[in-house]
């Protein structure tokens, strides 16, 4: 049979990232599949070099968007770690909170995204209508949507007050009644069932083999999540990770779903268990400014245009108040890390990784990061030969593909 | 006649090709939150198209970098003209945060003419439609359709 060459990206519509994938095809069936990288990569980890360790807070949020929150947690346990800070228990959860809030944006995006693979663009909507109640949180309690930037090396930069977090309670419980009512479309419609379920296997062996992570790992029938390590409050909350055993698209899918539920019901643990108290502990070199930036008054008038164009939905409450609640505070005391530390958290997509060496001078030595999506691509090329050229954009959508993370 | 039809229907349903250009993923989810039921921009005809060859205005996430401007330059040329480039977000704008990284060679006008810069980290929705909307004007001063 003769064998065809198909470029699949790196501009391609399934994809938002510029991934090359070099599918070599017999009549219908991939054969081969050769990734080719190196579309996104910016060099970001040698920016250390040039900024001092507070400021990589803001690079490392930058290597990914979509998860910006963890990376940032995961940097800064790292440094506090190097550093020996202890983080307040209130920050603790308060990073546990938006951590988590990252992880329903994230995978609702996903959902959406996967259904759109398959060709469903109205569960596309509905998940993004979903999540836009997420987003709106983190704007109400951050200032942005999507990069909220409230990890800083011993604590976090902004407190919720009781009214925000009773606030953010409603929502929640909004967001999750609308997911629930998208389960038996995602999870038992015949059409969905028919593009995922036995496509894309990943052996318990291959997926341990192949170094998968996240849910890739967890769809395959391994309960491993760097949450139960027990980073930020997670350590507190009883924490237990979620596992499908088909190994399938289907699987992963099903993994996702269910973590969003399992999410939001960590946020609204966090948010009961959490200490009232200052949030951010002293660490040297934090800079001289520690009032956060209060936003300026043209805030109000976003707010309201935003508000007026959500008019048609359901709206719990009115916004609470942004202005920032008295309790943040970081008292300044001089000092820089020194020696190195290795620090794992979650991300939506599995497994982060960060190595990080200081020297004592206000530069890091070096900043070294294994994103999730690197540990995937292995199994992904795994999965891929045998399959339908049609069923490749499902299968390469099921890792969750991060680019801008992988690249750096 | 004709062509004054044609010209009408560019203006009244520009259709948009997105390209992500070495961004941080954070334009992009905005971008396509632009598309989802909140924003809609399809209610006013903007339509979100994979193919640069059927497209009016070229959206640009992120930083350019020595591999991906071949890329963008490439698809860049396979628009028809009349045709409008965005440039969404500080990378796109200038190289954002990045622009001192080895790989990066600076904003999306680098390599291809930029109509208009949406500014931001990311760029919200709002910004994005607006930004759209302004590129509209360019591409009707350059048929010659205002009155």
């Amino acid at each position: 049979m003769a064998r065809t060459i198909l470029p699949f990206g790196p501009q391609h519509p399934v994809l938002p990232e510029p991934l090359h994938l070099k599918l070599t095809i017999e009549d219908e069936t991939v054969v081969e599949a050769l990734p080719t990288l190196g579309y996104v990569h910016r060099g970001l980890e040698k920016l250390c070099e040039v900024r001092d360790f507070n400021q990589m807070i803001q690079i490392v949020e930058r290597v990914c968007g979509i998860c910006s929150c963890l990376h940032a947690l995961c940097y800064c346990e790292g440094v506090e770690q190097i550093m020996g800070v202890e983080v307040p228990r209130r920050a603790k959860y308060l990073r546990t909170i938006w951590g988590e809030l990252h992880r329903v944006h994230s995978h609702l995006l996903w959902l959406g995204l996967f259904a759109d693979a398959f060709g469903f663009e109205s569960l596309f909507m509905q998940f993004w209508r979903v999540r836009e109640r997420i987003m709106d949180i983190m704007e109400a309690t951050c200032g942005n949507r999507v990069v909220v930037s409230v990890n800083v090396i011993g604590g976090v930069r902004r407190d919720l007050t009781p009214e925000q977090c009773a606030w953010i309670e409603q929502e929640v419980a909004i967001a999750e009644k609308e997911i629930r009512q998208l389960t038996s479309t995602i999870l038992n419609d015949y059409t969905v069932k028919k593009r995922c379920c036995g496509k894309g296997v990943l052996t318990k062996d291959q997926a341990y083999q192949l170094g998968a992570v996240g849910p890739m790992l967890r769809g395959s029938g391994w309960a491993q999540d760097a949450r139960q390590t027990g980073y930020a409050a997670f350590g507190e909350l009883g924490f237990e990770p979620i596992v499908e055993f088909d190994g399938d698209c289907y699987a992963r899918s099903a993994v996702r779903f269910r973590e969003t539920l399992q999410s939001l019901d960590l946020v609204r643990l966090a948010i009961a268990r959490m200490p009232a108290g200052e949030t951010a502990t002293n660490v040297g070199g934090a800079g001289d400014d520690d009032t956060p930036q209060v936003i300026g008054g043209k805030r109000g008038d976003i707010m309201q245009a935003y508000n007026r164009d959500k008019s048609h939905r359901v709206v719990a409450a009115p916004p609470p108040n942004l202005d920032i609640p008295a309790g943040a505070i970081a008292a300044k005391v001089k000092g820089k890390p020194q020696g190195e530390a290795v620090t794992r958290v979650e991300q939506p997509r599995g497994e982060l990784m960060y190595y990080l060496k200081a020297d004592g001078s206000k530069h890091m030595d070096r900043v070294r990061i294994r994103t999730p999506t690197f540990a995937n691509i292995p199994p992904l090329l795994a999965m891929l030969p045998g399959c339908e050229l049609a069923d490749v954009p499902v299968i390469v959508l099921s890792i969750d593909p991060c680019i801008s993370c992988t690249e750096r | 006649m004709l062509g004054n039809l044609i010209n009408q229907g560019r203006i009244k349903s520009p259709w948009v090709v997105h390209f992500d250009c070495g961004s941080c993923n954070g334009c992009d989810i905005e971008v396509l939150a632009c598309l989802t039921p909140l924003y809609d921009i399809e209610r006013f005809g903007i339509l979100n198209i994979g193919n640069p060859k059927h497209a009016d205005v070229l959206l640009v996430t992120g930083t350019v970098n020595q591999r991906n401007k071949h890329v963008l330059k490439n698809i860049y040329d396979q628009m028809p003209t009349p045709k409008a480039v965005i440039a969404i977000g500080a990378c796109g704008c200038s190289g954002g945060v990045f622009r001192e990284a080895y790989n990066v060679v600076g904003g999306v006008d680098k390599v291809i003419p930029v109509d208009v810069y949406v500014p931001g980290c990311p760029a919200r929705p709002e910004a994005i439609i607006d930004g759209v909307v302004a590129a509209l004007e360019k591409v009707k001063k350059l048929l010659g359709m205002t009155a």
